[in-house]
């Protein structure tokens, strides 16, 4: 009985037990208790639902979740924790699901950038959040989106004037650290920019290594005519941390979104990248990898529609697994009518480092038009013996030869980042994944 | 330095060296000819160390070291060096790098001092003009998209900055132009020295015009089945392999 299980109950728990920013809003009262009967109803996706197919949550449904951190708003240690990118120009950082304004830095934005905790939005003028929150429940909501809609406490409303833009990156920095228990963080975000507008955002994920806190963030993200989005993750939550994320993605005429993505940290980590091509000529790059160690899970779910005429997407991902760890890569093209002309490719590579890792690739085409331009791949495999001992004859250790040929394979998904040190940043990181060699 | 003796080696089961010997003493060049598949590259990779390659009898001395206990990256660091008959690309590893870490690696092997970043670049814009390297090509990722001339040149390359005591140069000839064989075997020249020895292995006469070997001999079914000096390449060119199969094999010698 799925309403036994401990997860469950503690959501419901929570959701007595919490007054949410906004409540007694009617509008938001009842768009809350709607989606809190649907998750009732629908309970934690499971493995029959085709995008959680390799994601079992059975460990998850037996965890009880505290409903929030009391102390988030006070609670110290986070400075140390931020990324030494973050660190410099603006931020906005959230610590235990909460946005801290003392850590944050903010007023250097430029003009035409509007940035508020979701929190503080709703405290000062809900009605414009309204077309954000205020929805029905349909086929899309899994049992996270729904516990995100019923339970969401803050969040980042970014919006970006039209032509406004921004060249110095924001950075968006989630900081877990140990509470009194295990808590549950449902964020709710927006990111919406203007015709025209120009804007870089850097997320970050860190936390301290024994946390178990869940992290659920829903966000929704506009792209406008000729606007573009560059849009980076780096993700190093901490060793015991559940991070789940849908950002569900529109890009208007000529709009563009550049997505990198490394994916090092958590636990249990799921990215649900959903992406509408609606404009004519839209254009999506995503690239990324994880890099999966221990007993780690990651699921990254690329899933692109385009709907625009001559719209284009392409997806360079890289996954690499040791020990007993496991990585879900599904990346899904679909073109549907009208999209004529539209041109999208899905390449994935995988490696496995261990006898029991596994990565489970599933690359995935459905066109419905014309004059269409699709392609798709996905490999497995493993390091290549022939390459290794070439690295070994020239004198370089076994182990050492590995962890070259890891990086290697991880680094074009870092290809086209910059600003360089935001990328030196990342490459540092992956070295640190891989221990650095004596070079 | 080197003494090979009455060496079996076997690769999936199948027995390719059958009971090879051969001597090599420090400054000497020897040239190993013979027919395809007589195991000549097999050689080479149970030197080097290969993985797959089973010895099933018989000894290789190195510097009076058992050879043949070592890892790959061991016999590197002792200075071994292999110039690969095909050599493997490796996309998304800089050259540059990749020869920092090499020369780095062997350094801390044999208890050496390694080379900073300035030292190192130091010593590449050195060995670049000495062996007329294309500077071009340490920029990019290792031989990935190399001609075949290219990785070739590559691998003298790698050679002349690790400078080992013994270098295995697996038909390190082949897909050469005129001019780059004329430079790599000058390369080669200007390495050569007392203290080191070279085993060159070619199926043609012409690049040991260059090259002068001290030695010459046929390995044909998993032995040396004839040796000599300079002059039995010549005859080699000329008669074939035919002509030795003729003649009553002798024993390994040199
Ligand atoms: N992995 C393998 N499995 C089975 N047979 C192999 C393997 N590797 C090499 N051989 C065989 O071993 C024999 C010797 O090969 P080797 O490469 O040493 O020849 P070679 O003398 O270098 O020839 P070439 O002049 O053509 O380069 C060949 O018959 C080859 O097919
Ligand atoms: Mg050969």
């Amino acid at each position: 009985m799925t309403a036994a299980l401990p997860f469950v109950q503690s959501m419901h728990a929570a959701a007595l037990q919490r007054r949410l920013p906004g409540s007694g809003l009617a509008w938001l009262d009842a768009a809350r208790t709607d989606a809190l009967q649907a998750f009732a109803d629908r309970g934690l996706p499971d493995q029959r639902n085709e995008l959680w197919k390799y994601t079992s949550l059975r460990a998850l449904a037996q965890r009880a979740f505290a409903a929030n951190d009391a102390a988030a708003a006070s609670r110290a240690g986070a400075a140390a924790l931020l990324p030494v990118p973050a660190r410099q120009g603006s931020r906005a950082v959230f610590v235990n699901g909460a946005f801290r304004a003392d850590l944050s830095s903010l007023d250097a934005l430029p003009e035409g950038v509007a940035v508020q905790s979701l929190a503080a939005a709703l405290r000062d003028a809900p009605e414009p959040l309204r077309f954000l929150l205020d929805k029905r429940v349909d086929d899309d909501d899994d049992g996270f989106t729904l516990l995100n809609r019923a339970l969401a406490a803050d969040g980042l409303i970014l919006k970006v004037a039209a032509g406004a833009e921004v060249g110095e990156p924001l950075h968006i920095v989630h900081v877990g650290l140990a509470a009194e228990a295990a808590a549950a963080f449902h964020l709710r975000s927006l990111v919406e920019l203007g015709k025209g507008a120009r804007l870089r955002i850097v997320e970050h994920h860190v936390g301290e290594p024994q946390t178990g806190h869940l992290t659920n963030i829903v966000r929704d993200i506009g792209v406008h005519a000729n606007a573009h989005l560059d849009w980076t993750v780096v993700q190093q939550a901490g060793a015991d941390a559940t991070l789940l994320r849908r950002s569900k993605v529109r890009l208007h005429d000529d709009a563009a979104l550049d997505l990198h993505a490394l994916e090092l940290g958590g636990k249990l980590v799921r990215h649900e990248i959903r992406a509408e091509l609606a404009g004519a000529r839209s254009r999506f790059n995503s690239r990324g990898a994880f890099v999966l160690h221990g007993r780690q899970h990651a699921d990254m779910e690329v899933l692109v529609a385009h709907r625009g005429r001559d719209s284009f997407s392409n997806a360079v991902w890289r996954g690499v697994a040791d020990n007993r760890a496991r990585g879900v890569v599904h990346g899904r093209i679909l073109v549907q009518p009208g999209a004529d002309g539209a041109d999208g490719s899905f390449y994935n590579k995988n490696l496995l480092l261990s006898p029991d890792a596994e990565i489970d690739t599933r690359p995935a085409l459905e066109i419905y038009a014309d004059e269409v331009k699709a392609n798709h791949g996905a490999t497995v495999g493993q390091l290549d013996e022939k390459v290794l001992f070439y690295l070994r004859s020239r004198g370089i250790p076994l182990e050492t030869a590995r962890r070259i040929l890891v990086r290697a394979f991880c680094s074009v998904a870092l290809d086209g980042m910059d600003p360089a040190p935001l990328r030196e940043h990342c490459e540092a990181l992956l070295a640190e994944q891989l221990p650095e060699v004596s070079a | 330095m080197l003494t090979i003796h009455n060496l079996h080696a076997r690769i999936a089961g199948k027995e390719i060296l059958k009971g090879l010997s051969l001597e090599v003493k420090p400054g000497e060049v020897h040239a190993i000819m013979g027919p395809n598949g007589a195991g000549k590259s097999t050689l080479g990779n149970v030197l080097a160390g290969r993985p797959g390659y089973e010895v099933t009898q018989g000894s290789v001395l190195f510097d009076g070291k058992n050879l043949l206990e070592l890892e790959p990256e061991a016999r590197a660091a002792a200075g071994l060096f292999l110039a690969f008959q095909y050599p493997v690309e490796i996309p998304g590893v800089n050259n540059t790098y990749f020869l920092r870490a090499a020369l780095n690696a062997q350094r801390k092997a044999r208890g050496e001092q390694e080379l900073d970043s300035m030292q190192f670049l130091k010593l590449v814009r050195e060995k670049v003009k000495e062996m007329g390297m294309t500077p071009e090509l340490l920029n990019r990722a290792v031989n990935e998209g190399f001609s075949g001339g290219e990785k070739k040149r590559n691998e003298v390359f790698q050679m002349a900055l690790l400078e080992p005591r013994l270098a295995v140069l697996d038909e390190t000839d082949s897909g050469l132009d005129i001019d780059a064989l004329k430079r790599v075997a000058a390369g080669v020249n200007s390495l050569r020295s007392p203290q080191r020895a070279f085993l060159v292995i070619t199926h043609y006469q012409r690049l040991l015009d260059y090259i002068v070997p001290d030695f010459v001999h046929v390995l044909a079914d998993g032995r040396i089945v004839e040796s000599g000096d300079a002059q039995l390449a010549r005859e080699l060119e000329a008669h074939g392999y035919a002509w030795v199969r003729e003649r009553t094999p002798v024993e390994a010698s040199a």
